[in-house]
């Protein structure tokens, strides 16, 4: 058995990964520039990954681990796509201020 | 010695986490995410998920924090021009954070009940095992992946061409 499933007990892990997640959260809400909000998501991202790889690890199961790829798949597709709307909303409004983007409010 | 490794990366991968929000700078944002981003790594090589934290750190800190950083120097952002949130939202932001993590926290804690397996093998996060996997069990998600890769590449070209009647 491995010196960390022996030492460290999983709810370590679910209250860091809790933590992370969180402080994507508040990112997100806290910040106006659309940029950083995204890169809180990918926080938020990644406090899911480390759950799952804790729990692929303590399982020993690798299922968990190959659900991590994917998640880095639809995480690196997200920052592409959402990178490119951006440099559009920049190109339009001279901005990234999300306060902007209200064009479909009335 | 692990505990003491556990304690040190959570709390470098927090206190980054933390400036991320609070720095005023975007580039500085994307370094302490980057920071971030190791420390969750090394949490990865503690779990004995090598191939999981070479991944990472190739994806993440090489591929899509380089990505941030290169549209953020092509905008042109700095202190001066980040827009600041109201103190009232901010508070409110605050406060709903909070509920957040003492909801969850309440939630979880003590009732996680893991059924450990009797022979538990520590070669799981590596290449070969991982390897294996995926390319029997995973292999349709595996090529569906593909696909999404592909429109996403389409997507973002589009999205940022300048004129699309070329």
């Amino acid at each position: 058995m491995l010196e960390v499933v022996r030492t460290i007990p999983i709810d370590y892990y679910v209250y860091l990964s809790t933590l992370l997640f969180c402080i994507g959260v508040f990112g997100v809400l806290i910040r106006r520039n659309a940029m950083v909000v995204l890169m809180c998501v990918e926080l938020m991202l990644n406090a899911v990954n480390l759950l799952l790889a804790a729990f692929s690890t303590y399982l020993s199961d690798a299922q968990g681990q190959i659900m991590v790829f994917f998640i880095m798949v639809v995480a690196a597709a997200e920052a592409a796509v959402g990178l490119g709307i951006l440099v559009m909303i920049y190109r339009n409004t001279k901005s990234t201020d999300i306060y902007l983007l209200d064009n479909l409010r009335n | 010695m692990t505990l003491a490794v556990f304690l040190a990366l959570a709390f470098v991968s927090v206190l980054f986490a933390l400036l991320m929000v609070f720095t005023k700078n975007p580039v500085h944002s994307v370094i302490y995410l980057i920071l971030t981003f190791f420390a969750i790594a090394g949490q990865y090589v503690l779990l004995n998920a090598q191939f999981l934290a070479v991944v990472h750190i190739i994806v993440y800190a090489g591929a899509i924090m380089v990505l941030f950083l290169f549209v953020l120097m092509l905008l042109n952002l700095n202190s001066d021009t980040e827009p600041v949130q109201s103190t009232k939202w901010k508070l409110g932001a605050a406060i709903a954070g909070g509920s957040l993590l003492v909801t969850l926290v309440g939630a979880l804690k003590g009732g996680i009940q893991l059924s450990m397996p009797e022979v538990s093998n520590s070669q799981v996060g590596l290449v070969q095992n991982l390897g294996r996997v995926l390319f029997t069990d995973f292999v349709v998600p595996f090529e569906i992946a593909g696909i999404l890769f592909l429109a996403a590449m389409v997507g973002a070209v589009l999205v940022g061409k300048r004129d699309l009647n070329v």
